[in-house]
């Protein structure tokens, strides 16, 4: 008997924890949004951020771009053959890319690269007293650390994901084109009819935007509450990689299923 | 309403209590800090010393009692009004605390460029000034991690007094420091004094530096100040507790053993059970 009470007292306390967690993390969002004045009076710390968060992401963004693209052509032609729709190879690259694959994969990407990082950082400036140090000096974290990291990593995912989805793309048209010899013409001017800009799109790039929150959200509440101790700040790296990436499935079967309804 | 008499004390913390969560930190701590002077709080490690400087900087509440600087009550201040206040202070933390994506220069400019609008031209010649004053503007161009304890100490106590500060406070200055450096340490913290016309408040346990370099100490245990008094007054002090810090004897009224229960009964625990 009292191993189930013990069992219900844990799963209520963890419960609670995570509940009043959740809460932290949405006050301490406000508090990011409400102090982000400075970032955008000084730009140019924003633009500081993107160049670690989103240039240095550019790489593994763009290659794995490619790597996917290149498979999906592979495994499309594959398929689509034995239907004898080889010429609709463009079509099945490019929506499969812009509506799902781009967002979410150079999401996770993101969260791996760009999200740890930024836990890493912010967490090793709390364990060294920078970001004390900073607030002693009568400068606000929040607004000069915190928040322009947050709108670095918001404004960089969405460039990111069509730059992944634009990589995809020519890798599809590389495997299916130019190796398998798929009609070039009918890859293109399939893709062109068939991809919507709004249905398609523009519904992938408000995927990408609300991953981009997500992502940098977290990165830098893990980063900000990290217990200051080297054991916390790795912790919260991973918390950080974990959460994110189970986040942005999460949010993407529930755009998913508001954005495309098959009508 | 009484007027504030007006006093030469730049800090006056009375009757101050803090606790985080139920422990209790600080006991009823009464202490002024004149203009003009180097005071030193000493006491053994977790004694409330860092604590009661966060107070003073406004890091911190006090649960009672009032910490004044400048005639100014720290927490009943505004969050702007402390910030205002914080401008005219400098911290120096324990292991300098540089921002280590930033060189040396960058570190000292910090805050002239986020709070004054002065010309670059004339930052980089005020941030020259303050690393020259710590004999440092040969380093300028380094970075955090360039540079040996030593020296990051001394580009952060730059960094501390980039805005001539009226308060100085050093939390654990000579912490982990060579002898060579200590000596520096310890003369600049006089000399930047004296020649900023600041007021400073060093918390250490570095009985022989401190002892040699300030005006006035607070001896704190336990969360109250047990004796105050210039260095002479407390070298020749007769109080058990004053001697056995100043003097670093083992044996003494602080005791070496962390409370536990009786030795024979967690010895023969495992044993019985």
């Amino acid at each position: 008997m009292s191993g189930m009470t013990d069992f219900l007292e844990n799963l209520g306390a963890r419960v609670t924890g995570a509940v009043h967690r959740l809460g932290f993390a949405s006050r301490f969002l406000l508090l990011t949004l409400r102090n982000s004045g400075l970032c955008f009076r000084r730009f140019s710390l924003v633009v500081r951020e993107m160049y670690f968060a989103g240039v240095l992401s550019l790489i593994i963004i763009l290659v794995s771009g490619l790597f996917v693209g290149m498979v999906l052509g592979l495994q499309g032609y594959d398929t689509l053959v034995r239907y004898g729709s080889s010429s609709a190879l463009g079509v099945l690259v490019a929506l499969s890319l812009v509506r799902e694959l781009g967002p979410v994969v150079a999401g996770l990407l993101f969260a791996s690269r760009a999200g740890s990082a930024i836990t890493a950082e912010i967490g090793l400036m709390k364990v060294t007293e920078q970001l004390a140090a900073m607030e002693m000096m009568a400068v606000d974290p929040i607004s000069r650390v915190i928040a322009p990291r947050f709108w670095a990593g918001v404004i960089s995912m969405p460039l990111l994901a069509a730059m992944f989805s634009a990589m995809g793309v020519f890798g599809g048209y590389l495997v299916g084109v130019r190796m398998i010899g798929v009609d070039e013409g009918s890859f293109w001017s399939q893709m062109q009819a068939a991809v919507d800009f709004q249905e398609d799109i523009l519904n992938g790039v408000i995927k990408s935007v609300v991953f981009g929150v997500a992502v940098s959200w977290i990165a830098v509440f893990e980063g900000y509450d990290a217990p200051p101790t080297a054991e916390g700040v790795s912790r919260a790296t991973t918390r950080t990689v974990v959460t994110s990436s189970l986040t942005i499935l999460a949010l993407d079967f529930m755009l998913t299923a508001f954005m495309f309804r098959g009508d | 309403m009484p007027t504030i008499p007006a006093t030469d004390n730049l800090v006056e913390v009375e009757n101050v209590n803090f606790a985080y969560d139920t422990r209790q930190i600080l006991k009823g701590v009464n202490l002024n800090i004149r203009r003009g002077q180097v005071v030193a709080i000493m006491g053994l490690s977790g004694c409330g010393k860092t604590t009661l400087l966060r107070l003073i900087g406004g890091a911190l509440r006090p649960t009672q009692g009032e910490v004044r600087v400048a005639g100014k009550a720290v927490a009943k201040l505004s969050h702007e009004e402390r910030f205002a206040l914080r401008r005219r202070m400098g911290m120096l933390f324990q292991f300098g605390a540089l921002f280590t994506d930033m060189s040396c220069f960058d570190n000292v400019a910090f805050q002239m460029r986020e709070h004054t609008d002065l010309p670059e031209e004339l930052i980089h010649d005020l941030v020259l000034m303050k690393l020259e004053a710590v004999g440092l503007r040969g380093a300028h161009h380094l970075m955090p991690s360039e540079l040996s304890g030593g020296m990051a100490r001394r580009v952060a106590l730059a960094r501390t007094t980039a805005l001539d500060p009226m308060l100085i406070m050093y939390d654990e200055p000579f912490a982990g420091l060579d002898p060579l450096s200590m000596g520096v340490i310890v003369a600049l913290i006089r000399r930047l004094n004296d020649a900023l016309g600041a007021t400073s408040i060093i918390v250490t346990h570095d009985v022989a530096e401190a002892l040699q370099l300030v005006d006035y100490v607070y001896f704190m245990s336990d969360g109250v100040i047990v004796a105050p008094g210039t260095p002479d007054e407390l070298r020749a002090s007769d109080k058990p507790f004053v001697h056995q810090f100043v003097y670093g004897e083992t044996d003494g009224p602080m005791p070496f053993h962390y409370p536990a229960d009786d030795y024979a009964r967690d010895l023969y625990a495992t044993d019985a059970a």
